[in-house]
C-alpha cells in the first residue's frame, strides 16, 4: 500500500482525475431523468471518486475534505429530501409521494419530471455519504508511520 | 463435511436447471413477462404520466416511489449501524 | 447429442447462472472462514442479478429509454426491453452492498472479540467462555428432561 502511496505518477494522475470523476458523477445524478443515469448509480460514482483520493492520499487527509459530521449531514438530508417531497404531496391534498398534485408547473408530467429530480439528487446524496462513511469506517486507523509517508512524499 | 456440501450443491444445481427448461428462451420477445400487460403499460405511458423518457427512473422514483424510499432507508440504516458496531466509542 | 446443444445454446443464460450460484453457495456452506463465506454471498447475488437482466433482455431490443427523432425508424418499430427487471436489480443491488459492508463490520467486530475469522475457533472459543451454549451441554439438559 505505501509503495503505492509513495509513486508520484499515481498521486498526479488521481489528483488530475478526482474532478472529473465528481464531475462526470453530478451528471449522472442529474440525467437520470432523460438517459442512462439516476441517483444510486451517481452517488456511488461520488463515492469511489472519494474513496480513490482517501486510498492514495490517506484517511486522515480525506477526511479534511468531507468531514464525518459532513457525512451525516447528507446521509440524513438525503433521506429528508425524499420523504419531504413525499410529505409536500400530502400537503396538496393528495396521496403520499403522488407528484402530480402539487402546483410548480403548468402540467402534472413536467411537475413530476421536476420532483423526479428532486429524488434523486435526494438518493444521490444518501448513497454517496453512506459510501464514504462506510469506506471510512471499515478502513483500519492510520498509524504514525503511513502520516510520515505522506508527509514525505509532499 | 466438503463431499455432503458438494452433494447439496450439485442436487441443487440439477434442479434449478431442470427448473430452468420451462423458462423463456434469451432474448424471447413472447415471454410472459415481456407480454404483461403492465410491462407494456409503463413503456406506452411512462412518459406521459412522469414526463421522463429514461423508462427506468419514471418506475424507480414514480411507480415505486414508495419502494425506493424504503431502500434509501435501508442504505441509510446500515451505513448507521456500521458506525456504530466500529467506532461506538467515539460516539 | 446436437439436440442437447441447441438447447443449452438456447437457455446458456441460465446455465452461467446456475453454475455461478452454485459456486458462490459452495462457498456459503463448505467454507469455514468467514470472509470467503462473505465473497459466496456475493456471488450468490451476483448470479442473481445475471439471471434478473438476462430475463429483461429481448432480442433486438434497445435499453427502455424512449427515442424521440433521433432515429429515422417509425416510434412504433422500436422494441424496449423490459424495464422493470431492471428497476428490481437497481435496488437489489443496493441492498447487496449494504448487506456486504453490514457483514464485514459484524466480521471486524468478531475478530476483534475472538481473534479469529475461522468459524470453528470461534465457536469453540464460545463454548470456553458459555458451557450452556456447548452442544454438549444443550444434549444432556434434553436427556435430562
Amino acid at each position: 500500500m505505501s509503495d503505492i502511496q509513495q509513486s508520484i505518477i499515481i498521486r498526479t494522475i488521481v489528483r488530475i482525475m478526482i474532478p472529473f470523476i465528481l464531475l462526470f458523477s453530478l451528471y449522472v445524478i442529474m440525467h437520470g431523468a432523460s438517459g442512462p443515469g439516476g441517483g444510486f448509480q451517481g452517488g456511488v460514482i461520488f463515492g469511489a471518486g472519494i474513496i480513490l483520493y482517501a486510498m492514495i492520499y490517506g484517511i486522515e487527509e480525506a477526511k479534511k475534505k468531507i468531514s464525518d459530521k459532513a457525512n451525516r449531514i447528507l446521509a440524513s438530508g438525503g433521506l429528508v429530501l425524499y420523504a419531504g417531497t413525499g410529505l409536500l404531496a400530502i400537503l396538496f391534498g393528495g396521496m403520499f409521494l403522488e407528484y402530480g398534485v402539487i402546483p410548480l408547473m403548468p402540467t402534472t408530467a413536467y411537475t413530476a419530471k421536476i420532483l423526479i429530480d428532486v429524488v434523486e439528487i435526494g438518493i444521490g446524496m444518501t448513497v454517496l455519504a453512506v459510501m464514504i462513511s462506510l469506506f471510512f469506517d471499515i478502513s483500519p486507523p492510520e498509524t504514525e508511520e503511513d502520516m510520515h509517508i505522506h508527509e514525505e512524499v509532499e | 463435511m466438503k463431499l455432503a456440501a458438494l452433494f447439496v450443491v450439485i442436487l441443487t444445481g440439477a434442479m434449478l436447471i431442470y427448473a430452468g427448461q420451462d423458462l423463456p428462451a434469451f432474448g424471447d420477445s413472447e415471454s410472459p413477462a415481456y407480454q404483461h400487460r403492465m410491462t407494456q403499460y409503463f413503456i406506452e405511458n411512462a412518459e406521459s404520466e412522469s414526463g421522463v423518457t429514461n423508462i427506468v427512473t419514471a418506475l424507480l422514483a414514480n411507480y415505486r416511489g414508495y419502494d425506493t424510499l424504503g431502500e434509501t432507508a435501508v442504505i441509510f440504516t446500515a451505513g448507521m449501524s456500521v458506525l456504530m458496531l466500529l467506532r461506538r466509542r467515539e460516539l | 447429442m446436437a439436440g442437447i446443444i441447441d438447447i443449452v445454446y438456447a437457455e446458456y443464460n441460465y446455465w452461467i447462472y446456475v453454475t455461478l450460484m452454485m459456486i458462490g453457495f459452495y462457498a456459503m456452506i463448505a467454507k469455514k472462514n468467514l470472509i470467503k463465506k462473505v465473497i459466496g454471498a456475493n456471488i450468490f447475488q451476483t448470479a442473481i442479478f445475471l439471471f434478473y437482466i438476462s430475463l429483461s433482455d429481448i432480442k433486438g431490443g434497445t435499453e427502455p429509454i424512449l427515442l424521440h427523432g433521433e432515429t429515422s425508424t417509425h416510434a412504433a418499430d422500436i422494441i424496449y426491453t423490459n424495464p422493470v427487471p431492471h428497476v428490481l436489480i437497481l435496488t437489489a443491488i443496493v441492498v447487496s452492498v449494504s448487506t456486504t459492508a453490514l457483514a464485514l463490520a459484524l466480521i471486524i467486530r468478531i475478530y476483534e472479540e475472538y481473534g479469529s475469522i475461522e468459524e470453528d475457533v470461534i465457536l469453540a472459543a464460545r463454548r470456553k467462555l458459555n458451557p450452556e451454549f456447548s452442544e454438549y451441554a444443550r444434549q444432556s439438559e434434553v436427556d435430562s428432561q
